[in-house]
């Protein structure tokens, strides 16, 4: 299909292949050289590594079979499904939140704008374990939400170092990129459709729930589908809160580095893998349109 | 965008309100760990005065740690530049199913977590000589996880100018293939590898995932040590720790916040 699409003469592009000669001569040969390193880099410490953790996984007596096993450990069963509930609700609480913020601030203009949106997207590129810390200053023992309660004369809420408290850590690291995707496709909206909307007598709520929300929806996919593989694949945050929360990526640190089961670790790494590599396969295949009419 | 400030109701200052809600959550925590790092006893609070005694410690501890992330950051700069920038170029100049295909495949060291492709290095290459107790171990890693984001933020930029015309325009004029390079390509593609070199610097400095299983004692990393700060020292050292941490990559955030403006009225 690409083939076709390169061959047929753009109508505002005329003939964009030269012909062939003078210094384009042996082109092909030149970016597969260009292209070289980067590959060769490539598969030796991603590929191969990739491929030896996979044949690892399957190298018990039992071969293959192996990975049911080992899924079906009590343990390792019950991590996967918490981890699984958990990303789940990372994925709504942030869309909800997200799509809030940011149609809100796509929408209106007021003094201050640009310095809350600069604040709201600031934390995009905080390390796990940071996030971590920013949630043990929100909810730990000497933290905020519990010294209020604890003024209050509610007794002090302490929820850091359990799954609420890894909950609000990925809440907070996913909302950042969230609202920048929301803002993104909301200011790519035909404020035509709105005001034909409005024009026939729609209620903002209809307006909202008719015209804007079926609009970003390939972008709220998209979002979601990000947020929900960070969740499952994250490690940092849980590391910094508490060592027994159990979550996936927790339960391969711990068999890999206290029980020195490799073979349950390599396993459970390919299974996460695959499930993140799969929610952002979904993520593309469906962002595929409005990222080209972002683009 | 409009402005319906002519007609702000409830709804308005309802979303308002919402939006700070969330605009604090991000931000309180952040200021309250600076000021922890500053104050000299968090427990009794600002009333103990302000210090640059935790930040000092830190440094006395630490240095090593954010002298080695530079390092690491640096390094994986030029390693993502010079693997990179060819790279998209090669991708950019022919679009198909092939240049789709290696793309989706350089993306995968984003899609799968770090540890596991940690855990894939470590059982490969852990005994392969000195490789494991190296610095370079942790700069593959980091390669592997950055050189997407700088692939991606080129290939955006080559593929919104018309790199086919420019560079037939410098061929016919008798350029060569490394002078069209140098002095064709790379120059219009500036604010990609601009944006692309800011972001791999950021997430360099800040990785964890992948370095906490590669590290050895010998190569601690800033957040390997923030890890070990956060787990066993008073939450002043963490804090101030936090604030370094801060301060290393508050440079090239406000960078790419302003790339990201000044990108947006042109697209």
């Amino acid at each position: 299909m690409s083939a076709c699409v390169q061959d047929a003469p753009l109508p505002h592009r005329p003939a964009a292949r030269p012909p062939a000669g003078g210094g384009w001569t042996g082109e092909p040969l030149r970016l597969a050289a260009l292209l070289a390193p980067a590959a060769a880099v490539f598969a030796a410490f991603f590929l191969l590594p990739l491929v030896r953790l996979i044949v690892i996984g399957a190298g018990g007596a039992e071969g293959w079979s192996a990975y049911l096993t080992t899924l079906a450990a009590p343990g390792h069963l019950d991590s996967l499904i918490s981890t699984l509930a958990l990303s789940a609700g990372v994925t709504a609480v942030t869309l909800a939140v997200s799509t809030v913020a940011g149609l809100f601030l796509v929408r209106n203009q007021f003094p201050g704008h640009a310095l809350l949106v600069a604040l709201l997207t600031f934390p995009l590129a905080f390390p796990g374990v940071v996030i971590g810390f920013m949630v043990i200053m929100l909810a730990g023992r000497q933290g905020l939400i519990g010294t209020v309660t604890q003024a209050l004369g509610a007794g002090k809420l302490v929820f850091a170092y359990s799954m609420a408290g890894l909950f609000l850590g990925y809440v907070y690291f996913s909302i950042p990129r969230v609202i920048l995707t929301v803002m993104a496709a909301a200011e790519k909206l035909d404020p035509r459709l709105e005001e034909a909307a409005r024009s026939l007598g729609a209620s903002s709520w209809r307006v909202v729930a008719d015209v804007i929300l079926p609009a970003l929806k390939p972008a709220l996919i998209s979002a979601g589908a990000l947020c929900f593989a960070t969740s499952m694949g994250a490690f940092g945050t849980a590391f910094t809160l508490a060592t027994r929360i159990n979550v996936l990526p927790m339960t391969i640190y711990t068999e890999f580095t206290l029980q020195a089961n490799i073979a349950a670790a390599a396993a459970l790494s390919v299974l996460l893998g695959l499930i993140t590599w799969a929610a952002l396969a979904v993520a593309r295949s469906v962002a595929g349109t409005s990222v080209a009419a972002a683009g | 965008m409009r402005d319906l400030s002519h007609r702000r109701g409830w709804g308005f200052w309802l979303q308002l309100g919402f939006t700070l809600l969330v605009c604090a959550l991000l931000t309180v925590p952040m200021a309250m760990s600076m000021l922890a790092g500053l104050t000299a006893n968090y427990f009794v609070g600002l009333k103990s005065g302000l210090t640059l005694h935790w930040v000092e410690e830190v440094w006395r501890v630490y240095s090593g740690t954010i002298l080695l992330s530079l390092q690491i950051a640096v390094a994986c700069l030029a390693s993502t530049l010079l693997l990179g920038v060819p790279a998209a170029y090669a991708l950019a100049r022919r679009p198909g199913r092939v240049a789709r295909l290696v793309e989706e495949l350089l993306m995968m060291p984003v899609a799968i977590p770090g540890l596991a492709t940690a855990l894939a290095l470590i059982v490969t290459y852990g005994g392969v000589g000195d490789l494991r107790s190296s610095w370079l171990f942790i700069l593959i890693g980091h390669v592997l996880f950055t050189l997407p984001f700088m692939v991606r933020a080129v290939l955006a930029v080559m593929g919104a100018i018309d790199l086919t015309t420019l560079e037939e325009g410098a061929a016919s004029l008798g350029a060569g293939f490394l002078r069209r390079f140098a002095t064709v390509v790379l120059p219009n593609c500036r604010s990609g590898i601009l944006a692309g070199s800011l972001m791999v610097l950021t997430l360099s400095v800040g990785e964890f995932n992948l370095t906490w299983l590669l590290h050895t004692p010998l190569t601690k990393t800033l957040p390997v040590g923030l890890a070990d700060s956060y787990a066993s020292l008073r939450i002043e050292i963490g804090s101030a720790y936090t604030l370094v941490f801060f301060l290393m990559i508050v440079p090239s955030l406000i960078l790419m916040q302003g790339l990201a403006k000044r990108g947006r009225p042109s697209v």
